[in-house]
Parts: C-alpha cells; structure tokens; sequence
C-alpha cells in the first residue's frame, strides 16, 4: 500500500491556487526560545507566501513549531520567545522590524488570528456587544452607538441568531460554536489582508465544525482575504486549504499544492503521516505508524530533523541538513531523497 | 420499545460470535439541576438499550453532551442509573455489594483521554500500573509477584520492563497512554471503557496506540466500549457501532452498513460533516443549529430541530425503531434511502 489518494482536483490545488498575488511573504523566519537549559530553536528557516483568496495550511503535529510561527507573524510572542531571524512582509512592510505604533495599525485592518479556545480569547468581563465594537471605534473612530450598529450587523453575518438581543450578553452565555463565531467576527471586523485561523475548530463537534469552515471560506472569498490556516488535521487540510506546508521540528519539510503533496508526497514524513490516517486501511488491519515520536526542542539533530524516524535514512542525512528542492511546481521538499518517497 | 435482538442470529462473518457479555436495557440517568430555586432534571440516558458481546469493540459515537461519558460512567457503576438493567455475564452488578461489587470492578477497566491528567506524577510507572492490586489484595500474594506482573504488563504494552522506576513525565503522550492502557489491564479485566483513548495523540503516535490496542484484543479477547469522537478511528477499530444524540441511542448496527448506508439523517449528517482525506469535490450536509440542551429536549423525536426531513409527525410522537435487519437499526420516521447519501461516509 502507498500513500496515494485519489483527489479528484489533484494538481490544481483548489479553485484560487496561484491567481492571487502574494500578500504575506514568510522568509527564513527562526525563533528561540530562551529556557532555564539554555536557548532552544523553535521555528528554524521558516518560509512561505499567502495569496489573497487563498488558504495556505501550516500542517503538523503537536510542537512542530507551527502556532509558534502564527504567533511570531502577528507578533503575540511570549516574552521568552524572540525572532532571531527572517522577515515577514506583509504587503512591503516586514512586521519583525516594524514598531509597536505600526504593529498595531496594521492588527485589525490587516492582519488578525482567530485562536483556538475562544472562550480563554474574549474577555469575560465584556459584553460581546463591546468586543465586537472595538475594532470600529479603534482604528475607524466610531462613535459608540455607530459601533454597536457595525458590532450587530458583524453578528448577524457570522450568524449569531437574534442578534439584537444577544449584544448585551457576555461570552460565557452562548456556546462553544457561537464563541468561535464571535471570535472570528472580531477577526474578519475591517476586512484584513491576511486571517491566520490557529486551530480554529479543534475544540468543537465534527456539525459545528463544518459550519465554522463554510464561514470561514464564505468569508475568505467575500472579503478576498489570504487565510492561513494552522491544523494538525490532514483532512480538514485535504478539504479546506489551497496549499499546505508541512512542518516537523521547527522546519518546513515539505509544501505545494494539497492535491499534489497528497496525491504524491515527496517527504517521508508526509508520506508517514498520510499512511498513519486509519481511512486509508482497512478494517481492524495495522495501521502503518510511524515509529517513535518527534524530538525534544534541544535535541533537534543539525543535519536532518527526520533522520531518527526516518524508513529511507543514508548516511548523508546525519551530516548534512537537506535544503528545501523544487520536486514540481510550486512543490518543494527537503530530503536528500524526495525522488524516491511515492513510489 | 427495545431494539434486543437475539445475537445468535449474527450473519457477519468477521465478527466475534456468542452471547452478549453485557447487556444494557433501557438504562436512564436523571440528574437534578438546581437552577435558582427550581429543579428541573436532565435526562443524561433516556432509554439506552445495547448489547456488548465478547471480544468485540463497540463504537460510541455522538456529540458533547449526547451521554457518552454518563453511559460509560453508569456502566463502571460510578453512577447508579434511575431505571433499566444492566446484566454483566448473567448477574446484576446494580445488585452487588462488598466483596461481590469489587469482584464487577476488577472485570470492567478504563482507559481515559488524557495521558497527562490521568497518570499521577508523583508515582513510579510500576506503582501507577500496580496500583490497581492495592484495592485487590487477593490478587498477586507476594510483592515479587507483583514485581514481576508490572514488568510483564510493561513489555505487553510495549514499554520496556526497565521503565518501571521512570515517572510518568519521562515518558512521551503515546507512551504515557500505553502506562495507561497496562493500568487497566492489571486486574485482567473482560470489559475495557475506552473514553476517547486516543483523541490527545498527534496522528503519528495515534496509529501505534490503535495497532497495540488491537493486538492486546487479538491476544486477550477483551471487549472494548471505545468512545471517540473521529469517526475514521471508529471505523478502523469498531465491529458495531452506536450513534447517540440527546440521551438515545438513536441508530446502531453493524460498522460497514452503518457508515456506508446510514439510516438515520443525524449520522447521516456526522459522516458528512467530518473531514475526510481526498473527498475535497463531494456534497457536504451541513447541519444548522447546535445540539440542543438536554435539559429541554425536543418533543417527539430529539432531532428534529435540526433534521432538513422532519414533518409533523416527528414533533408529536416518538419515532419508532426502522431497520434493514437486526443487525442495523435506527429511531426515525424517515429514514435515509440509497440515493440520498453518497460517499459520506469518512
């Protein structure tokens, strides 16, 4: 058995794929963290562009380092971590350099992030009438009672039932779905460039999830936004997402098109991930795992970062770190041996 | 009502045969919920009927709040259960007390969602799995016996007989689920609940977890209840399958049929509403609203509110129990036919 999936718009990525021009450019973006152990490398050389109306996936599991590269896109780092190199450009301007004054002019009309606990992400002492409101009176200047007009209409539109009546009402009075609504209502308020969306729907059930999603790409295509969308979940990217980037321990190891890097990985670890998916065995059969577990941030190898779980492991893999290759268009992968993963 | 059918006239050839190891009948589960000065009850279970045979896995499957956990709480006797029979092995286990009670106990086990939560990190990995043989004494006489069980249960487990003396922070999530998983087989138990057992591992690891779980079946013929909310994994690991919503069980069968036809539009609905890989050009039901509370259930059938085929009908009476044989059924008046649902299934 391979890991190849039949996708019926395998190549063409989606329907927006490569029209838009690129809006967020992510170059060699590295950030440490600095622990009691010493300084350990979280994100290491990352890149990749967005496109307006287009979803880009930064796929991988649990610290690979993927929301920590969303946070230092919108610069929401915690105090420990700092961007030790790369930029992030967004529209000519790089966010890593820029101050807090132009930071904040752009977060709203620019750029925003629906996190994925929305319940934790809006402030409970707040109505949501408020929260909703303040982006309008922020960066647009409204008067109080123009914003709450804007905040009702947001609500009805990310389809908050009975609207009117429900602005007074404080977050912890509607449910998880209808948080995760609020928080994106917030997030698309002044129609950013660019919407980085961090696990947006991994709290909820598989019904609300799916409706969060139409929201989303309803929105995407309204608002001709770039999303970025930050996953774990290969399927939700094989249905959502134009392009994916795949990230294991801090680096991208492969991205391009969802129908291609699916349909044909050209990264072991891809290929690991998508042959670990239970849809693709049959019943009650072994799943093929991939075998160990990723490495702790201080013991991420110098050469490649797979090599320890690695089915095609050569020498040159534990002495020299593969750079990233052109394997087809818009497809890159780094491995000393992507021509031999699918097949 | 009841959806009982005789077991021995199974026909699937895969499946475990024989009598149902637990049979469940009717089970409710009220909870009173203060709200201010008035009470009002919340039917956690309404009526849930169900058979676990030996050797089998069961799939659970439904949404927060649906009575997952309160089912598998009731049947660990955590809860007692307002009315209904549970009948383990021919005996009540509602019935037993002292000795008799912890007897049931040591024969129905738990595996839980979070490998972080649930292992105690001021234990050894040999005293969290033999922890379980300081309430039964009996078990293993001596403390080299039990030595020498925790070693064997390490390495059954895949974990090295070594690791005993490591704490629980030592290890990885999937190692930590796997401690786990030996914890509840300490006491040789013929039932295992598995609340979600996999739902906190990242894919990778996920995939070893499952392939050991299925191994330790194959090996031990234990019976697994799994709850989980990833409809791929149900179907990778379950024989049958039940759907819950609102407190009923509202469609259960055989895994294949269930998936790939289902009857009832509420999973109907869930098949097509999961994310599947390489589906990216197929029609989705996207279901409108949200479950609503159970402490106001919908008259007649529960799912109506939501259901883009309900009728008059299904506000007034109770739908009744449709099927394509014993082996499949679901509480519906209108139940899906052939052509409406293609490839949902994830």
């Amino acid at each position: 058995m391979t890991a190849t999936y039949d996708l019926p718009d395998a190549g063409t990525g989606g329907t927006a794929a490569g029209t838009g021009s690129v809006v967020l450019d992510v170059d060699g973006l590295s950030v440490d963290i600095r622990t009691p152990q010493g300084v350990v490398r979280a994100v290491d050389g990352v890149s990749f562009g967005a496109r307006r109306g287009e979803t880009i996936a930064l796929l991988g599991e649990s610290g690979c380092g993927k929301s920590m590269t969303a946070q230092a896109i919108v610069g929401l780092l915690a105090p420990v971590a700092d961007v030790s190199a790369g930029e992030v450009r967004l529209d000519g301007t790089d966010l890593v350099t820029a101050s807090r004054k132009q930071r904040r002019a752009l977060a709203g009309p620019e750029i925003a992030i629906v996190f994925q606990d929305a319940l934790t992400a809006l402030n409970p002492v707040y109505t949501v009438g408020y929260q909703l409101a303040e982006p309008f009176r922020i960066h647009r200047g409204m008067s109080r009672k123009q914003a709450r007009t804007e905040a009702i209409a947001l609500m009805k539109r990310v389809g908050i039932p009975e609207p009117e009546s429900r602005v007074d009402n404080y977050p912890h009075q509607f449910s998880g779905g209808m948080r995760q609504r609020l928080l994106i209502a917030i997030a698309v308020a002044l129609s950013p460039t660019v919407l980085l969306a961090d696990e947006p729907t991994t709290a909820l059930d598989v019904t609300v999830q799916a409706q969060i999603m139409q929201l989303l790409t309803d929105l995407r295509s309204e608002r001709d936004m770039a999303v970025v969308l930050i996953t774990h979940d290969l399927a939700l990217v094989s249905e959502q997402a134009d392009r994916v980037v795949v990230m294991y321990a801090g680096t991208v190891v492969e991205q391009g098109p969802v129908g291609e890097v699916f349909g044909r990985p050209r990264h072991p670890y891809t290929k690991g991930l998508l042959d670990s998916v239970p849809a693709g065995a049959t019943r009650g059969s072994d799943l093929r795992s991939i075998g160990g577990s990723p490495p702790e941030l201080q013991d991420i190898p110098a050469a490649c970062v797979y090599q320890d779980r690695c089915p095609l492991v050569q020498d040159i893999c534990r002495t020299e770190r593969p750079a990233p290759r052109h394997v087809g268009t818009d497809h890159a992968s780094a491995c000393h041996f992507s021509e031999e993963v699918s097949r | 009502m009841s959806v009982t059918h005789d077991s021995t006239e199974a026909t699937s050839g895969t499946r475990p045969q024989g009598d149902a190891l637990l049979q469940v009948r009717d089970l409710t589960k009220v909870f009173d919920v203060r709200q201010g000065r008035q009470t009002t009850h919340l039917r956690a279970l309404d009526g849930v009927t169900l058979d676990l045979r030996r050797g089998e896995t069961l799939g659970l499957v439904g949404e927060s709040g649906c009575g997952k956990s309160t089912l598998a709480r009731t049947l660990l006797m955590l809860e007692r259960p307002n009315a209904g029979t549970i009948r383990f092995d021919g005996v009540d286990p509602l019935s037993l007390s002292g000795k008799e009670l912890l007897a049931f106990r040591r024969r129905v086990q738990m595996v839980f969602q979070d490998p972080f939560a649930s292992l105690n990190a001021r234990m050894t990995a040999g005293e969290i799995v033999g922890e379980p043989w300081a309430t039964h004494k009996d078990l293993y006489a001596t403390s080299r016996d039990r030595a020498a069980r925790v070693r064997e249960l390490l390495s059954l487990v895949g974990l090295r007989p070594s690791d005993a003396d490591k704490f629980p922070q030592e290890f990885s999530g999937g190692q930590r689920q796997r401690l786990g998983i030996a914890r509840a087989l300490a006491l040789n138990p013929d039932v295992i609940v598995c609340d979600e057992p996999v739902s906190a591992l990242d894919l990778s690891v996920q995939a070893q977890v499952l392939n050991l779980l299925n191994d330790l079946q194959q090996q031990l013929g234990v019976s697994y209840l799994f709850i989980s909310h990833d409809l791929s994994v149900v179907r990778h690991v379950a024989d049958r399958v039940v759907v819950m919503y609102l407190g009923r069980i509202i469609e259960q069968g055989d895994t294949e049929p269930t998936f790939d036809r289902p009857l009832h539009p509420y999973t109907g609905a869930l098949m097509s509403a999961a994310p599947s890989l390489g589906a990216r050009t197929r029609e989705q039901i996207i279901l409108s609203g949200e479950i609503p509370s159970p402490l106001n259930p919908p008259s007649g059938c529960r799912f109506r509110t939501r259901c883009w085929k309900a009728t008059d009908e299904c506000a007034t009476t109770p739908p009744v129990v449709q099927g394509s044989g014993p082996e499949h059924t679901a509480e519906c008046f209108h139940p899906l036919g052939a052509s409406e649902l293609v490839d949902v299934a994830p």
